[in-house]
């Protein structure tokens, strides 16, 4: 059997190529004059058509309460449900029998942002963050402990509701 | 040494440096330039972090280009790999040494310099570098010389996608030299003479050579593409299919050689296109320019300046809109297109020009050239008609209409 060749037809004898060539410059031309779409990122973090969104998960944050001290009552089960086992609790405990952290620290490297965290701590304490920008200079700075991780500024993550499943 | 000799010599070294230091600014520009007509037609900036507008992008670039590791590809023949860069940036850079930039600047000059002695220059200096009795004549045995560098380079590199692309490079350029030529004999039918400056004269007197040899320009255009392998002809390149052909195994200044010599092409071109079809530095319309003095001289280099810039926004335009030719389309359209139609056109106009003379004895370079414009309209209408399969006037969709993509078709159950 000989080898068969497929020849795909093309749209021959139905385009002019001086048209088509034509067309096509004013195309290009007209995109010239047309607003640019690019975001200047540094100076401009969000625009109309781009912004972060309120469900983004990124670096964490430890909220505080009234007195500066972090709402965290070392529960554990931020360590239990992490995926990555990404965060290290030693739990301690005062004279009037309060759990706190002795020490808390989420390595952000292996950490996968699933937000689990977020939705497992039952004093609100620990959230994943509207915030990507974390680079640093060296790798040990990746590991936050719990003094960073209360520092942190940026919004926290409102994760995805159930009951709200489209973010209204 | 004649103190005439000697006002020659120095006039001659400050255009030499004026014009080198002009162009290599112009095609470290012209990068950016590609990069910002690139981004403006996609919506998008362009560089415009290094200096004010990007404008220090091309600095940025040269300083990273020279830091950068010089590799040298183990299998690779050393001395042509060395040279061919070299050799495709020479003759790009002595091409821009002919081309008379402004109207000639009538000098009166004597004086006495230390340690040079008596110098004088009487008459209207020539503003090319060389003001060649040759004339274009040597823009087409050095413009071949190009390829040379390109094709070396692809067999130095000792890699496959780098030999294609000097191959390809060199069957392109050869194929187009020869449309180019004989696209510009009607051009010296016309103006009678091979020099710039007899060239713009005649362009002067009559018109723009483009309307009464309007085929001449187009393939001139077209080859010029070509030569320069400028997209919709950039297969030697062809950055999708060999990787980036002959430069595939070029680095850092070496590789940086290549699309020096490319810009510096274009731009040699497009002052081409400007001197033998638009009048060169003639400003339209007007005498003035022809009288000569310091102001003249400064008007028709900026005007100069604006048609080069025009064909170069050209040049840059055709790239980012139309795409790439297949190898069998290109050597199709140079050898059964434009050599056929150069030919058939030299033969055209060499009757044309005996009629108008001869026969109906018109001598006047504005009306001669006033029949040729209309005879050009008509063998225009013509060659498009057929080169574009008789659609040119019709739609731009015939029977069946726009081919659906994915739909069956006639033809497709064979």
């Amino acid at each position: 059997m000989a080898i068969g060749v497929k020849v795909l037809p093309r749209p021959e004898r139905q385009v002019s190529y001086v048209r088509a060539a034509l067309k096509g410059m004013a195309l290009t031309f007209k995109h010239m004059l047309q607003p640019k779409v690019t975001m200047q990122y540094p100076e401009q973090k969000s625009t109309e058509t781009y912004t972060i969104s309120p469900r983004w998960r990124g670096t964490h944050r430890m909220l505080a309460d009234e007195q500066g001290r972090s709402k965290c009552v070392a529960c554990g089960l931020c360590p239990q449900i992490c995926p990555a086992n990404c965060i290290k609790l030693v739990p301690g405990e005062d004279e009037e029998g309060n759990r706190y952290p002795l020490i808390y620290e989420i390595d952000e490297f292996r950490c996968i942002f699933c937000g689990y965290c977020q939705e497992v701590c039952p004093e609100e304490a620990i959230h994943v963050g509207v915030h990507f920008e974390n680079s640093e200079y060296s790798r040990d700075r990746f590991v936050y402990d719990l003094e960073r991780l209360t520092a942190q500024v940026h919004p926290v993550s409102s994760l995805w509701d159930p009951a709200d499943p489209k973010g209204e | 040494m004649t103190p005439e000799f000697k006002g020659f010599l120095i006039f001659s070294i400050l255009k030499m440096l004026f014009v080198f230091t002009v162009v290599m600014i112009g095609v470290a520009l012209l990068t950016l330039m590609e990069r910002k007509v690139s981004a403006w037609m996609q919506n998008r900036h362009g560089p415009n972090r290094v200096g004010w507008a990007g404008l220090l992008q091309p600095a940025a670039d040269g300083i990273k280009n020279i830091v950068k590791e010089e590799t040298y590809p183990s299998e690779a023949n050393k001395w042509l790999f060395f040279l061919a860069p070299a050799m495709a940036f020479i003759p790009a850079l002595l091409l821009s040494a002919v081309i008379p930039w402004a109207a000639p600047l009538p000098v009166n000059w004597d004086a006495t310099l230390p340690l040079i002695g008596r110098v004088s220059y009487h008459g209207p200096l020539s503003m090319a570098v060389a003001d060649l009795p040759v004339g274009f004549l040597f823009v087409l045995a050095i413009s071949s010389l190009g390829v040379y560098g390109i094709a070396l380079a692809g067999w130095a590199s000792n890699n496959k996608y780098s030999l294609l692309g000097g191959l390809r490079s060199s069957a392109q350029m050869i194929s187009y030299e020869v449309a180019m030529g004989m696209s510009l004999v009607p051009v010296l039918l016309l103006s009678g003479n091979v020099t710039f400056a007899s060239i713009i004269a005649a362009q002067q007197n009559g018109l723009w050579f483009v309307l009464p040899l309007f085929l001449s320009f187009f393939i001139f255009l077209v080859a010029g593409f070509a030569e320069t392998n400028r997209l919709p002809f950039d297969l030697p390149e062809a950055e999708s299919e060999l990787i980036a052909g002959y430069h595939t195994e070029y680095s850092a200044m070496k590789f940086s050689m290549f699309p020096i010599s490319e810009y510096a092409n274009m731009a040699t071109v497009s002052a081409m296109l400007v001197t033998l079809f638009f009048g060169g530095w003639d400003i339209p319309g007007i005498a003035w320019d022809q009288q000569g003095g310091v102001l003249q001289t400064l008007a028709t280099a900026g005007f100069m300046f604006l048609k080069v810039f025009f064909f170069l926004f050209l040049f840059m335009w055709i790239r980012w809109t139309l795409p790439r030719f297949r190898y069998d389309q290109l050597m199709a359209l140079g050898w059964k297109v434009m050599l056929p139609l150069a030919l058939g056109y030299i033969v055209v106009t060499t009757l044309a020009i005996w009629g108008i003379e001869q026969v109906a004895g018109i001598t006047s370079p504005k009306s001669k050239m006033l029949i040729l414009f209309g005879l050009n309209l008509v063998l225009g209408y013509l060659v498009f008609f057929v080169l574009d399969r008789g659609l040119i006037l019709s739609g731009s969709y015939r029977a069946g209409g726009p081919v659906k993509p994915g739909a069956p078709r006639a033809g497709m159950a064979a």
